[in-house]
């Protein structure tokens, strides 16, 4: 069982911070929307309330290092330019996708989306955390910034979902990978 | 950092909202200036030139760092005149998600090719 270096990073990028961050999301949303509208006792609120803001900077640590890990570490790998004359184009995912007319789409519209629309989540997410961690329960009585506080997370998890899904298919139809060897487990033959 | 739990009530809540309306304009405009920066790379070659500043990642390197670098000053400029104030949020909230709708459509390819 081996992994390259490449794919590792991939990986941590995508199944470490990007679905992390994804499933995260669901939690978050319902935990905004428990603390803002639903009363609760003040013990059991105040616990919800601290709980709900080490979870909000979680998600937005995750968020970060999805897009930073994306654009600096994996994102390098697959622009890469072949050296001319390169017939195998497999270690250069970006023009692997564009030299067949049937994934070209992937990358001119799958890729060129997903390289800026990813940045909306840790940008909306970080807002939330920081409105949260302000104002607590309080933002129950701003109704219109709780509800743009809301409408931000929603978004944060559709930029996140479509940077997720066109990440998954991307890489299904031309992976990144390449870089040292990594060893996982040694399977046996039957 | 936060008053006492349930201390506020919507007519006289324990915060004012300007801090709030602050962090909200200033994420709506970060993910706007993603989608004009990109597009701009995308449209003048001298800009897509000068937003190459890490060249293995491209222009997206400057894209993102030129529209995180003008969240964060919008973010503190904001802060720092509104934290104490009650602002007209309606308005300012409405606008936020306007620019983040917006950035939105105009991130999509199909848009920018149309533009």
């Amino acid at each position: 069982m081996e992994i390259t270096e490449r794919g590792l990073w991939t990986m941590i990028h995508g199944m470490g911070f990007g679905a992390l961050y994804l499933l995260a999301c669901s939690g978050a949303i319902m935990g905004l929307y428990r603390s803002i509208f639903l009363s609760a006792s003040s013990e059991t609120g105040l616990d919800s309330e601290r709980f709900l803001k080490g979870y909000l900077v979680a998600m937005v640590v995750l968020a970060w290092g999805a897009v930073l890990t994306g654009a600096y570490v994996v994102y390098p790998w697959y622009r890469a330019l072949p050296p001319p004359g390169t017939v195998d184009l497999s270690m250069f995912p970006q023009r692997l996708l564009i030299s067949n007319p049937a994934t070209a789409g992937w990358h001119s519209l799958g890729m060129e989306w997903k390289e800026y629309v990813a940045w909306f989540a840790p940008i909306s997410i970080t807002m939330v955390m920081a409105v949260f961690v302000r104002y607590g329960h309080d933002l129950k009585n701003h109704r219109q910034l709780r509800n743009a506080v809301l409408g931000f997370a929603a978004a944060s998890f559709l930029a996140a979902g479509i940077a997720g899904l066109l990440g998954a298919m991307i890489n299904k139809n031309a992976p990144v990978y390449g870089g040292k060897t990594i060893q996982l487990a040694r399977g046996d033959r039957e | 950092m936060n008053a006492t739990r349930n201390s506020g009530t919507p007519e006289d809540p324990a915060f004012k909202n300007g801090s709030g309306a602050a962090a909200i304009l200033s994420a709506g405009s970060g993910c706007f200036a993603v989608a004009i920066l990109a597009l701009a790379g995308d449209k003048l070659a001298f800009v897509k030139k000068l937003l190459n500043i890490y060249r293995p990642a491209g222009p997206l390197s400057g894209v993102t760092t030129g529209a995180i670098l003008m969240w964060l000053c919008m973010w503190g400029a904001l802060e720092w005149r509104w934290r104490s104030k009650t602002v007209a949020i309606g308005g300012i909230s409405i606008a936020a998600l306007l620019l983040l709708g917006l950035g939105m459509v105009l991130t999509f390819p199909a848009v920018v090719d149309f533009l």
